[in-house]
């Protein structure tokens, strides 16, 4: 196998990593903001069985909790796994286990704000909703976009825990190949490639942080 | 006579078993400055924030010119009292007759000068936004701050602050304007330009009432004062009588822990 092959073959991993990375954050940001509701919900046992949930998110393995959601339809209700199956599975592990350690970001974003802000907004006649989305949200923003950023990378190197359900991303074709062809330079193409991703996100998120340098 | 602003009559409020406020009666009428003195701890802050339903009360009438926002009645067991606010719509309106200045400003930090003093009116009173840049920007000019429309709180000091916080109340045109100890958080030199403002809006008939701590301040800008301590109203009165010639030991001892 030349390098060019195997870059071709390694390259469909990376772009199902992508997939994954992306659709995860793309689920996961808003959930955990929907996590952060269901927490805060003055109807006790939605807010107590939200922190059940993160609680579990955050006490068990992902590794874990995708073996969960692939085989639980099977051993536990009897359902029949299709092919299909894999990256939906894939994708609600990731989806729900990214959307409790964002909640959980956000919720300390959201305590950190001075009860001043939301008097001043009360007392100028501003509902709760106005309130929440036009003065704190922005704010609570700027403040958490650092814990963001730590946990985004930390998605882009657990994207690799897929390959415990055997997913051809970038990290199980890399294996596969280097048994294969009994050869190193699989794993240093995918550190490669997890490096120049988590630069890319450190580039934007940068970018991001500095965009709402403007205020303190 | 001067038509009534506000009229707060028996009001009681507690924190759990602590008894701030008892049996409180204050009235504002149109173009009244009313300031309020005391030690820490006397309840002048819960006052107004009971005021501006920024804690509920736990008993009295809260009443803002016609309109009733807090009333008490009596259960039929003859003893327990129930507050009764009035409903969501017609509490938005009771709302719009006040403003409060903080001590610590609480302006927005994320939105610049101009659109900390914009946003209410073009948000919740729905107003024209060129009508309403036009007075913003007048505001800020009475204010000494045309300059710093297009900046962000953070760069300004406490004092600028301060005024812009005082003009984003002063742009929801309210009917009577709190202040809680606006200096407090003050350099003496800030301090200055802040009750110069303040001073500027007693003359213009602006209706005020104001926690200060600032005694010869209180002493001429007001035309009334109120001395509270320990959750009651100890003495209220013509300025030049309650500073020159206080009635109650109370004040007197208060007063001269201030000279001294
Ligand atoms: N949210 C609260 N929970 C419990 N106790 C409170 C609360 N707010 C105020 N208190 C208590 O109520 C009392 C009156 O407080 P308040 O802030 O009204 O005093 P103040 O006259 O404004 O004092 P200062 O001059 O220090 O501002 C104090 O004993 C205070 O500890
Ligand atoms: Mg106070």
């Amino acid at each position: 196998m030349t390098f060019s092959t195997m870059l071709r073959t390694m390259s469909s991993g990376m772009l199902r990593t992508l997939l994954l990375f992306i659709l995860t954050l793309a689920g996961s940001i808003p959930l955990g903001m929907i996590v952060v509701f269901l927490k805060k919900s003055k109807i006790r046992p939605i807010s107590w069985l939200t922190k059940i949930y993160i609680a579990i998110m955050r006490g068990t393995p992902l590794m874990l909790q995708l073996l969960v959601w692939y085989f639980g339809p099977y051993y536990v209700l009897g359902m029949k796994i299709t092919s299909g199956y894999k990256f939906i599975a894939l994708l609600i592990g990731f989806i729900m286990n990214y959307a409790a350690y964002f909640a959980e970001i956000y919720r300390s974003g959201i305590e950190s704000m001075p009860v001043g802000q939301y008097e001043a907004a009360e007392i100028l006649g501003y509902s709760r909703i106005r309130t929440f989305f036009k003065i704190i949200l922005p704010q609570v923003v700027k403040r958490i976009l650092p814990a963001v950023t730590n946990e985004v990378i930390t998605l882009v190197k657990d994207t690799s825990l897929a390959s415990a359900l055997a997913y051809q991303e970038v990290f199980s074709l890399a294996k596969q190949i280097s048994a294969s062809q009994t050869s190193f330079l699989p794993f240093v193409v995918a550190g490669v490639f997890y490096f120049v991703a988590n630069y890319v996100v450190a580039i934007v998120m940068g970018r991001i942080e500095k965009s709402m340098q403007y205020y303190k | 006579m001067e038509k009534t602003v506000l009229r707060m009559t028996n009001i009681e409020k507690h924190f759990d078993d602590l008894e701030v406020l008892k049996d409180i009666n204050l009235t504002v009428n149109n173009g009244e400055v009313v300031s309020i003195i005391g030690p820490s701890g006397s309840g002048k802050s819960t006052l107004l924030r009971c005021a501006t339903f920024l804690e509920k009360i736990d008993g009295g009438e809260i009443v803002y010119l016609d309109k009733t926002a807090a009333k008490t009645r009596v259960l039929s067991d003859g003893v327990r009292k129930k507050v009764e606010y009035a409903g969501k719509s017609e509490m938005k309106e009771i709302k719009k007759c006040f403003g409060l200045v903080f001590q610590q400003f609480n302006l927005f930090p994320h939105l610049s000068v101009l659109r900390n003093v914009m946003d209410g009116p073009v948000e919740v009173l729905k107003r024209n936004r060129k009508e309403v840049e036009q007075e913003a920007r007048e505001l800020l000019d009475k204010m000494g701050l045309a300059d710093k429309a297009d900046t962000y709180p953070c760069n300004l000091s406490g004092g600028q602050q301060q005024r812009v916080a005082i003009a984003r109340a002063l742009a929801m045109k309210p009917e009577v304007l709190f202040f809680d100890e606006p200096t407090s958080a003050l350099d003496p030199e800030l301090t200055i330009e802040v009750l110069k403002i303040i001073r500027k809006l007693a003359e213009e008939k602006m209706t005020m009432v104001i926690v200060t701590h600032e005694m010869s301040f209180a002493e001429g800008v007001s035309n009334r004062v109120i001395f509270m301590d320990g959750g009651v109203i100890v003495e209220e009165g013509d300025p030049k009588e309650v500073f020159g010639n206080p009635k109650q030991e109370r004040t007197k001892q208060f007063l001269k822990s201030y000279t001294e």
